[in-house]
């Protein structure tokens, strides 16, 4: 097989608050020699909010992002679900409405480019799996996560809504998800069985209805930690800022002590193929998740 | 090739033979593990599983069919139709919401396996089995004032014209047929009763785009209202995934959005701001800025919620201040920074 070659769309996130999940995301990609080209030109995606006050608008820039995927002639891949969301939207708009696209075109142009609509999008957990496969990580795998109990938490923009990402998502059920638990299982850890796993972790509304939103994330966290589960893993920095950074607010609210370190889905692959302790940044978390890298050890 | 009428009868009988071979050739076995409840008789609601024989073309219905026809004649459950039009027989299957007369039973065991987990919509709101108490639904429903709001000429001269154009930005959202499945699929409302919910948006999007309506301003000033409008949507695709009809509801959530601003009525809140800080953050960094996105929305005096998350987020390195102090010049750029200023320039359409 020729080495694979992605570009990768950060998202902004990555560049800010979790570096962790960049440095994790490249220190996997080294170790499986997956080559990375990082699209340093690429914009906010506009994370479903800039869509609610100006549609056009976000499907000029995400459109102009995937524009240099297609420049490099690669598949663009993410590291976030609503970056994958909606770039995968404007895809899909643009590809099937040629009107939305000339549209579309006709500002890009004034920057001197042009959406064609010839590379794919995808995350990087499904890059893995259906890519890579599941069978050669086995192979390069160096620290069992034997010891512990990963509860998978997909994060709804990766499998919902099914028909825009079946292609890129392998056909997931979004009603019974198994990528992450798969991923789980390669690495030698046990995938938590709990209710919650492709539920909303309320992120996108936390300013203006924290309560609904610290609900949600609440239940979701409990839910996991009733099941024994030793921590969380997910592919979402989303769902990670929420359910890493306010569990001593969710605490408040649902009146029980919710503590759960919470890992980017790199991470624990990381952690699997004995990548240094600065690459997966694990210093990085609110809820304290250090711990990890002596459990491994023990 | 002429057949003799003898051959043609021979042939139909091995067409005939064969499709009933494949019919039952792989005819699965499945448990139906049920929910049963009567509010009138019950404290708890309890499972009850039943076990048949499933054929390729039976549906959800038939298998609720040969339940209350085979096992237990008490089993109850909506009804009407039987062509995914009445929007009665709305059910959930291993969690997943669907109209029992338009579901493939083999389509869910080869989903979900062999055991199918059959539910009322909410169980919070069951009544009997299946049958649920919808009284939210509709109540939401009238909310929204579901019906064109208009001075209607007694004895007009001609009739109302609408282009191609205009009916297209329908959406087909005149298609809903209320089933509930998106609204009993919302995890927003689920944690928040006052939430308009799915369907209703989906009606308030319908009316307000109707040329013939008057309303239309008074529909997107109750549904921009913070605490049971568009804002409190979560955004989780829920009911894309329900809806039946595929409607997705949430992109008539996304127009009410739009149309927020489009037609003035939004107000300057935290949510509005939100929405259009991201602007704002793009055109100085072509990145979002987390933490001015934070200030800019909540306003200086609102930020002291925020003030505990904000120490945490430093301490543990989540903020960075490559000018020395926290907060300011603290995003990196991206490269190009000034195509993406003059996509903004040239593309935007809405103000607040």
């Amino acid at each position: 097989m020729s080495q694979l070659h992605y570009a990768l769309f950060t998202g902004c996130t990555a560049k800010q608050s979790t570096p962790e999940l960049l440095s994790s995301t490249l220190a996997v990609a080294e170790k499986l020699g997956i080559k990375i080209t990082i699209l340093e030109e690429a914009s906010c995606c506009g994370a479903s909010h800039l869509q609610d006050f100006d549609e056009f608008l976000a499907h000029v820039l995400n459109a102009r992002n995937i524009c240099y995927a297609e420049k490099l002639g690669l598949t663009m891949i993410t590291i976030c679900n609503t970056c994958q969301l909606n770039s995968q939207m404007t895809k899909h708009a643009l590809d099937t409405d040629p009107k939305l696209k000339a549209r579309v075109n006709e500002k890009l142009a004034e920057v001197g480019l042009e959406y064609r609509g010839t590379s794919e999008i995808k995350h990087f957990l499904y890059t893995l799996i259906d890519d890579y496969g599941l069978d050669k990580i086995k192979e390069k795998v160096q620290v069992p996560l034997s010891h512990l109990n990963i509860a998978p938490f997909y994060g709804c923009h990766n499998i919902r809504p099914s028909e825009l990402h079946a292609e890129s998502n392998n056909h997931e059920n979004p009603y019974n998800p198994t990528s992450l638990d798969s991923l789980i299982g390669a690495l030698e850890g046990k995938p938590v069985e709990y209710e919650s796993k492709n539920k909303c972790c309320g992120f996108h509304v936390e300013l203006q209805a924290n309560h609904a939103s610290e609900v949600l994330s609440g239940n979701a966290l409990l839910d996991a930690m009733d099941n024994n589960a030793d921590v969380m893993v997910t592919p979402c920095p989303l769902c990670h800022l929420k359910m890493d950074t306010y569990q001593p607010s969710i605490s408040k609210v649902m009146g029980r002590d919710v503590e759960l370190p919470v890992l980017h889905m790199p991470q624990m692959v990381a952690l699997a193929l004995g990548c240094s302790e600065k690459e997966i940044g694990l210093n990085f978390h609110v809820q304290k998740a250090k711990q990890l890298y002596l459990s491994k050890k023990g | 090739m002429i057949h003799s009428e003898e051959e043609v009868i021979q042939e139909a009988k091995r067409l005939n033979a064969e499709e009933h071979m494949t019919d039952f050739a792989h005819p699965v076995n499945v448990k139906l593990k049920t929910f049963r409840f009567n509010a009138e008789t019950d404290y708890l609601p309890y499972y009850k599983t039943y076990e048949m024989t499933v054929t390729k073309d039976e549906l959800v219905l038939d298998l609720l069919n040969r339940i209350k026809w085979e096992h237990d004649g008490s089993f109850s459950y909506r009804r009407s139709c039987r062509h995914g039009i009445c929007g009665a027989c709305a059910i959930k299957v291993n969690g997943k919401a669907v109209l029992a007369c338009k579901e493939n039973a083999q389509g869910l065991i080869k989903l979900f396996g062999e055991e199918l987990v059959i539910e009322p919509q909410s169980q919070k709101r069951a009544v009997k089995d299946m049958i649920i108490d919808k009284g939210d639904f509709w109540q939401k429903h009238a909310d929204v004032k579901p019906f064109v709001v208009a001075d209607v000429d007694p004895h007009p001269s001609t009739e109302t014209l609408i282009s191609p154009e205009r009916n297209e930005k329908f959406l087909e959202s005149d298609y809903c047929i209320q089933c509930g499945a998106c609204h009993y699929s919302c995890p927003a409302l689920e944690v928040n009763e006052d939430y308009l919910g799915p369907a209703a948006l989906v009606s308030a999007y319908r009316f307000s785009i109707d040329p013939r309506d008057s309303a239309t301003e008074e529909r997107l000033e109750l549904t921009s209202e913070l605490g049971i409008g568009v804002w409190d949507c979560v955004k989780c695709n829920e009911c894309v995934e329900a809806c039946p009809k595929e409607l997705n509801p949430l992109e008539k959530i996304t127009k009410l959005h739009n149309m927020q601003f489009e037609q003035g009525v939004a107000k300057r809140n935290v949510a509005t701001k939100h929405a259009e800080g991201f602007v704002r953050s793009i055109r100085k960094y072509g990145y979002l800025d987390e933490a001015d996105i934070v200030l800019y929305s909540e306003g200086y005096l609102g930020m002291y919620k925020h003030l505990g998350t904000a120490a945490k987020m430093m301490k543990a390195g989540k903020i960075h201040w490559h000018s020395g102090v926290p907060f300011i010049d603290s995003v990196p750029k991206i490269k190009n920074l000034d195509e993406v200023q003059k996509l903004i320039e040239i593309s935007m359409t809405n103000t607040l």
